[in-house]
């Protein structure tokens, strides 16, 4: 076998190895995409979106309380986390060689890593135990606490990408920092931020460690952020570990539901993104 | 490029009754014994110039003797950059801009600046040449930025090609338009002086010419200083030419005599192409 054979069948069996993972990688998200869906649709009616649960032994109902709670508490974090963690980013940017940056990064990053199921019992402490009741609001404290630093470390990073001489132009027009920051560099990084926090959402809304203790549960209608509400993930949880069969028919529709809103959630994302850069380059 | 002055077009012969050495006409920029600093590193020594109000100087020499980091002294845009430090004094107006107390925004606001890489924001065309007019509150109703940012654009010779589509984004410009909107977002806060750092390094031969035409044209309202790699531009654009080497003012004068009777060999070697 001469050196020039060797190295193509070298390459050939490398691609194979290369196509070969990519395929084991996405045999568990078809796997799964495809159970939840199989299972799911057949439970899936209209009646679940607009009905509430009903109790046990009779069928049919539906999470209709859960779906809005999930919605609200979704977004009371999206309240809470998104101006602090764009303003963080920002700072982080702004000032990257001082030493706070430095230890604001390492806390965001540090934060990240938190177990969700350690944040739902600090928020626990500070939101649900001085207050004696579970609640929405402490449930949209916990998952805005767990989106700060993905909102917080896209921003710094996508205002790093903006050219330094689009700053400078804005300088040499007798701007000020801050203006030129708030004018010019910010609103140049706005689609890839807007990015961020859509898939911040998306991957938050997927949580139930963190709501278990903080927003508990609510068999009924609530929309009161000072009262336990029901969410898709605990919902889910709670009528997956049931003994009964028909709940866990509806815990597979709500896994549906909740793929689909991240899903949404993504996709939206990528027309915003595709939407303002459009605009920006005026194409 | 041995015999640049034989191919210098009319259009860099002085007019006639200009006086010929600059420290002859009115003063718009009195530098006096700048030095420069990146960190430890010395990049400006010990530099005296007066640029003289209503002309084009330009300032020339080999790539990293300082030309970028003087013409940004000037505007006291290395300010932004950590580390600097500045010796010396820069007298606009018999005041010294690096005097402690100093407005830099309103400095800026007198000395504007061309970059070499165009530089708009990613916002229309009217909002780049409105901004500088927003941001520091020159205009009082929609009417008066709407003419300031026409005025603007014309004097920067990119109206007619732009004043169908001034709402699209100026990214979808030609690099050449590009910096010519730029030029007009910094004409449209009227400054006095008008800094340029290789405005046209980045263009072709017709987008370059059209920019030197334009220098050429705003001469009698502005005082602008250019800087050039190219040696047939400074020669074509400039009144005065000031040639720097290693952070130092070698050589500065009228343009027409640094190229034709250079009195330092230095200056001879690099205008006739032998370095740099
Ligand atoms: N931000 C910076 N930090 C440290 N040193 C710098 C910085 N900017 C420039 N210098 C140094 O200062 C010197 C002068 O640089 P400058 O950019 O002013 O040169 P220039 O004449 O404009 O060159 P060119 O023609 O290539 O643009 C160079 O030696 C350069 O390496
Ligand atoms: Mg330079």
């Amino acid at each position: 076998m001469n050196r020039d054979t060797r190295r193509r069948i070298l390459s050939h069996v490398v691609i194979t190895l290369c196509g070969m993972a990519i395929l084991v990688a996405l045999v568990p998200l078809v796997l799964v995409l495809f159970h939840v869906i199989s299972q799911g649709i057949s439970s899936l009616n209209f009646a679940f979106f607009t009905e509430m649960p009903r109790p046990v032994g009779e069928p049919g109902g539906g999470m209709a309380n859960a779906i809005a709670g999930s919605l609200i508490v979704t977004l009371l974090g999206a309240v809470f986390a998104i101006p602090i963690g764009v303003m963080s980013g920002i700072y982080a940017a702004e000032y990257s060689g001082t030493r706070i940056a430095g230890a604001v990064r390492f806390a965001a990053d540090t934060l990240n890593g938190v177990p969700s199921i350690v944040i739902g019992v600090f928020v626990y402490t500070i939101a649900v135990l001085p207050f004696r009741s579970f609640s929405a609001l402490a449930g949209g404290l916990a998952l805005g606490i767990m989106m700060i630093p993905l909102i917080m470390r896209t921003t710094e990073e996508l205002l790093r990408l903006v050219p330094p001489t689009l700053r400078e132009g804005a300088l040499a027009l007798g701007a000020t920092r801050a203006r030129a920051v708030f004018t010019v560099v910010v609103p140049a990084a706005l689609p890839g931020i807007l990015t961020g926090i859509l898939l911040a959402l998306a991957r938050i809304a997927g949580e139930t460690a963190p709501l278990l203790f903080t927003a508990f549960n609510n068999r009924f209608w609530s929309t009161d952020v000072t009262q336990p509400i029901s969410t898709l993930t605990v919902q889910v949880f709670t009528y997956a570990i049931a003994p009964y069969e028909d709940w866990h028919r509806q815990a597979w529709a709500g896994a549906l539901v909740l793929v689909m809103m991240v899903f949404i959630c993504s996709l939206l994302a990528r027309l915003a993104t595709a939407r303002m850069e459009r605009m920006q380059r005026g194409g | 490029m041995t015999l640049v002055h034989t191919s210098v077009p009319a259009l860099a012969v002085p007019p006639r009754d200009a006086p010929l050495e600059p420290w002859q006409r009115p003063v718009a920029i009195d530098v006096e014994r700048l030095n420069f600093f990146y960190g430890a590193k010395r990049a400006l020594e010990d530099i005296s110039v007066r640029i003289s109000s209503h002309l084009v100087t330009a300032f020339i020499g080999p790539s990293g003797c300082g030309k970028s980091t003087f013409l940004r002294t000037l505007n006291r845009m290395n300010d932004i950059i950590p580390g600097t430090r500045v010796e010396g004094k820069v007298l606009i107006e018999g005041r010294d801009i690096y005097a402690p107390g100093t407005d830099v925004v309103a400095l800026r606001r007198r000395v504007g600046m061309v970059f070499q890489k165009s530089n708009p924001f990613p916002k229309t065309i009217f909002e780049n040449v409105a901004y500088g007019v927003r941001i520091n509150g020159l205009t009082r109703s929609r009417a008066e930025l709407e003419e300031r940012v026409e005025e603007s654009l014309q004097s920067a010779a990119i109206w007619d090609e732009v004043k169908d589509r001034l709402h699209d984004s100026a990214l979808a410009l030609s690099g050449g338009q590009q910096q010519r909107l730029c030029i007009a977002r910094a004409l449209a806060i009227r400054p006095e002086i008008l800094l340029m750092d290789e405005p046209a390094s980045a263009l072709d031969p017709i987008a370059t010419q059209r920019i030197e035409e334009l220098i050429y044209s705003l001469k009698s309202s502005y005082t602008i200083v250019i800087v050039t790699h190219n040696m047939q531009q400074a020669a074509r654009v400039s009144d005065r030419t000031a040639f720097f080497w290693l952070g130092r003012l070698i050589e500065y004068g009228a343009t027409d005599r640094i190229f034709t009777n250079p009195a330092e060999k230095l200056t001879e070697d690099y205008v006739t192409g032998r370095f740099g």
